[in-house]
C-alpha cells in the first residue's frame, strides 16, 4: 500500500477509530516505561547542577512542558489548515482534543517555571519576553476553547477555531526566538540551537528520555479524545452503531 | 544516597517537588478527562439510540 493511500485511509473515520484503538494500548506501555526511566534518571541517577544545585531537576518537567506546549500548538494549527484547506472533518476533531492537553501543558510551563525561578532568579514572575509570550500562548489555548464552546453550529465553531488557531501559530516563533530578541532573565537554548545541545549528557538524557514520554503521553490523549469526538461525529453511520452496541 | 537526602533536594525539597507534584496533577486530570470524555460520548449515543427505537 502506498504512503498516500495509507493516509487516505487513515482519514477515513472508521479506519480511524480502528487503528488508533489498536494503537492506544502500545503508546500507553512506551508512555509508562519512557516515564519510569525518565524519572529515575532524573530524579535519582543524575548529579545535582553545579551551580543549581537540585533545583535542576526541575528542568526535567519544566522544559517538556514547555515543549509540548509548542509542539501541541503548531500540531492544532497544522490540523486547523488542513481542515479548511481539504475539509477533513477529522483534522478538525485532532485540533479540538489537542486544546485542553496543550493548556494544560502551558500551565504546567509556566508553574514549573515560576518554581524554579524562585530559588534561582529570587523572584516568581518577570514580565519579559519568554515569560510573557508563554503566558500568552496560554490565553490563545484558553481563547480557542472558549470561542469553540461558544459558537453552537459544528461547522461554524470548527471554522472560526481553524481561523483563530491559525492567526496564534505567529507566537510559536515568537516564544522560541524571545530569548534572543530580548533582554531576559531567561537562559537561552540549550536543545535546540544550531551549534547542538550544550549540556552535559547525564543531564541531557533524563530531559531527551522525559521530552519523548511527555510527547507519547500526548499522543496517546490526543487518540482517546479524539475517538471520543468521532463517535459524536459520526453518530449517524452504520459503523458507529455497531461500537456503541458493543460492550 | 539516603532517603532523607533524596527527599530534601539540597534544600530545595518545596520547589522541586512542588514541580512534580503539579506535574502528577496535570497528567492525571488529562487522562481522567479524556477517559470521562469517551464515556459521556458513548453513553449519549446509547441514549440517542433507544430514543430513537422507541419513537
Amino acid at each position: 500500500m502506498s504512503m498516500w493511500a495509507w493516509f487516505h485511509r487513515l482519514a477515513s473515520p472508521k479506519h480511524f477509530y480502528r487503528i488508533a484503538g489498536r494503537w492506544i494500548p502500545w503508546l500507553t506501555a512506551v508512555c509508562v516505561v519512557l516515564f519510569v526511566v525518565g524519572l529515575y534518571t532524573g530524579l535519582y541517577a543524575s548529579p545535582p547542577d553545579y551551580q543549581q544545585g537540585d533545583t535542576i531537576r526541575i528542568m526535567y518537567v519544566h522544559v517538556p512542558a514547555a515543549w509540548l506546549s509548542l509542539f501541541v500548538y503548531v500540531v492544532m494549527a497544522g490540523a486547523s489548515a488542513v481542515y479548511l484547506i481539504w475539509r477533513i472533518k477529522l483534522a478538525d476533531l485532532v485540533a479540538l482534543s489537542s486544546a485542553p492537553i496543550g493548556a494544560s501543558f502551558t500551565f504546567l510551563a509556566l508553574a514549573t517555571g515560576s518554581l524554579w525561578g524562585k530559588p534561582i532568579w529570587f523572584t516568581w514572575w518577570v514580565w519579559d519576553g519568554r515569560l510573557t509570550s508563554e503566558l500568552i500562548l496560554l490565553f490563545l489555548y484558553l481563547g480557542y476553547m472558549g470561542l469553540r464552546a461558544a459558537i453552537d453550529d459544528r461547522r461554524s465553531a470548527a471554522r472560526a477555531g481553524a481561523v483563530l488557531a491559525l492567526v496564534g501559530v505567529v507566537n510559536v516563533p515568537i516564544i522560541h526566538y524571545s530569548v534572543e530578541w530580548w533582554a531576559t532573565l531567561h537562559q537561552g537554548s540549550t536543545v535546540f540551537r544550531a551549534e547542538g545541545p550544550a549540556i552535559h549528557p547525564s543531564q541531557l538524557l533524563p530531559l531527551l528520555v522525559m521530552g519523548l514520554a511527555f510527547t507519547v503521553f500526548y499522543l496517546t490523549i490526543v487518540l482517546i479524545r479524539a475517538r471520543a469526538e468521532l463517535l459524536l461525529q459520526e453518530r449517524r453511520s452504520a459503523w458507529v452503531r455497531e461500537v456503541i452496541d458493543s460492550p | 544516597m539516603t532517603w532523607s537526602q533524596f527527599w530534601s533536594m539540597g534544600g530545595y525539597a518545596p520547589y522541586v517537588w512542588a514541580s512534580y507534584g503539579l506535574a502528577l496533577v496535570v497528567f492525571a486530570g488529562n487522562v481522567l478527562a479524556a477517559l470521562q470524555r469517551g464515556r459521556t460520548s458513548r453513553r449519549a449515543l446509547r441514549r440517542r439510540v433507544r430514543q430513537e427505537e422507541a419513537a
